[in-house]
């Protein structure tokens, strides 16, 4: 069995006094995808974080590739070069145009030349629909326009890993639809991908692996059908419950 | 969130034009409706006119009536003599638009280095971001002409070898220690309204810390900070002014001596006229400036 992009072992995560992320092992081969789900505050955003290194674990072991990204003489700038992250509240740099956006970390980060990267950034925006907006203000595009954009960005550096926090969280719901087709299109072109997320629809069609979260902790984790269709928790039932109450399954 | 752009795929132009049909001809009502707001305007304006003449004739009747005035208007405003000595107040005034061009360059980067010193978190910074900070606190604390007097007069004392005693550069220095400090703090705070989730985009892109704030975080900041900038810059060309006290021929200084040698202060208002020549038109950039970036602001918080 092939090397997973990124396995995760008894990740431990606290800020002070207050656990985030307890006991948290997860391994994610390549071209899959791993959804979690799990109510707010449950962690899924830290974990994300954490495996960014934009948030340092209090315990535990981080690989990408089967090299500890977690020691601490790591660079953290050298893992997050094969590593894509999307939020939830896009932040796309605002003084700069849609294709400087993708451009800065291809120039910069991995020296390539602008034409190079220009070219590169403008057939993403062709493949993804948004080539009329290449040099668009991000101000100018409506906010699901923008998500995409910024999925763009983190994927002109050729991540390894491609990381998404609730992307749609902050979207209006007519808008959610064009960025999840965006997603499920890099999922069948095989990008491993690790996903925070309250579509449950969504992550029945995209996951590999679903995770339930709960309190720091993963309660359940199996397929897409085993753990939205026949949960055996009662926490993952009861979550799943209020969701479909919500109206989001 | 952004109701009226890009509903739908995205892919749509954005407010395609509508046509309902037929020639849209204004309604009764409607008409009515403009000729009252025509009529409430035309109201309008007559009464902001009459209220301006009212309040600047009573101040002019009070001004030009007062038993002082004949001997002030004499003091002050003798043109002929003010045109005489106009020369001299320019030649002066050219020493405080030379001050302003150097100590406005060095302000510039003395205060985007202290300010980055201040923000930076780094360890190694450590002792310098202390440094820094007293230094703030401290010449942002001290009155300006009581620093120019201190520098003007205290470090020709010192008799340091190589050290100048030319009272112009003791000047131009006071005023730069002095306006570094103040412009540091308006482009920190710039530094500070960024906020984290731009750098965590950055940081998350590959950039490094340097890289972030160089690309990210200044453009954003600066961007921010241009009218108070500007206003700290309208500030700095009237105190050049203070360096007269060390006996620099400014515009005041110039003024001084010509106003001394006639006992007649038309050159003070003739080196006041100058300095309005320059900030007046400044100002109303600045507030042009201010406004748009606050246009910006608002149309970013629809996005």
């Amino acid at each position: 069995m092939s090397i997973p992009v990124l396995s995760i072992e008894k990740v431990r995560k606290a800020f002070g006094n207050e656990v985030v992320l307890e006991d948290i092992s997860i391994s994610v081969p390549e071209h899959t995808a791993t959804v979690f789900i799990g109510a707010s505050g449950s962690g899924k955003s830290t974990l994300l974080r954490c495996i960014n290194l934009l948030e340092q674990i209090d315990d535990g072991i981080i690989r990408i590739d089967g090299t500890e990204i977690t020691a601490v003489d790591t660079d953290p700038d050298f893992v997050r070069r094969k590593l894509g992250m999307v939020f939830q509240s896009f932040n796309l740099f605002p003084h700069l145009t849609v294709t400087q956006n993708i451009i800065l970390a291809p120039i910069r980060v991995h020296r390539q030349s602008t034409e190079e990267a220009t070219e590169h950034a403008r057939a993403l925006l062709e493949r993804f629909g948004l080539l009329d907006k290449a040099d668009q203000y991000p101000d100018r595009l409506s906010g699901g326009q923008q998500q995409r954009v910024a999925i763009i960005r983190s994927l002109a550096i050729a991540p390894r890993l491609l990381l998404l926090d609730e992307v749609t969280s902050a979207l209006d719901p007519v808008l959610v639809n064009e960025v999840l087709s965006t997603v499920r299109e890099l999922k069948i072109a095989g990008m491993t991908m690790v996903l925070a997320t309250h579509e449950m629809g969504f992550a029945k069609q995209v996951a590999d692996e679903v995770c339930f979260l709960d309190r720091g902790r993963i309660v359940e984790w199996g397929t897409p059908e085993q753990i939205l269709e026949s949960p055996k928790d009662p926490r993952t039932k009861d979550f799943l419950k209020r969701v479909h109450e919500a109206g989001r399954l | 969130m952004n109701q009226e752009v890009g509903r739908g795929s995205g892919e749509e132009p954005v407010s395609a034009p509508y046509s309902f049909g037929g020639v849209w001809t204004p309604s009764e009502i409607e008409i009515s409706r403009r000729v009252a707001r025509r009529k409430r305007s035309q109201k309008n304006a007559l009464v902001a006119l009459l209220s301006t003449l009212l309040v600047l004739g009573t101040l002019a009747v009070i001004l030009f009536t007062s038993p002082g005035w004949k001997s002030l208007s004499e003091t002050f405003f003798a043109w002929a003599y003010g045109v005489e000595v106009l020369p001299k107040i320019i030649l002066g005034f050219g020493a405080n638009i030379f001050l302003t061009v150097i100590a406005a360059s060095s302000v510039a980067i003395f205060g985007l280095l202290i300010a980055l010193v201040r923000t930076s978190r780094s360890p190694a910074i450590t002792p310098f971001r202390l440094l820094a900070t007293i230094y703030v606190d401290v010449f942002r604390g001290i009155p300006m002409l009581l620093i120019i007097l201190l520098v003007g007069f205290g470090v020709p004392a010192l008799r340091l070898k190589g050290v100048t005693n030319n009272v112009f550069i003791l000047g131009i220095i006071a005023v730069i220690i002095t306006y570094s400090a103040y412009v540091a703090e308006v482009i920190r705070s710039g530094i500070l309204t960024v906020h984290p989730s731009q750098r965590a985009a950055a940081r998350s892109l590959g950039l490094s810390n340097f890289q972030t704030l160089r690309f990210v975080v200044l453009p954003q900041a600066l961007r921010r900070v241009t009218p108070p900038l500007l206003n700290d810059l309208v500030s700095l060309i009237k105190d050049t002014g203070l360096v007269s006290i060390l006996g620099v021929t400014d515009a005041i200084r110039a003024a001084q001596i010509a106003s001394s040698r006639s006992f007649n202060y038309t050159p003070y208002v003739m080196a006041a006229i100058l300095f309005l020549l320059i900030t007046i038109p400044l100002t109303r950039y600045t507030d042009r400036t201010l406004r748009k970036s606050i246009e910006r602001q608002n149309a970013q918080g629809m996005a």
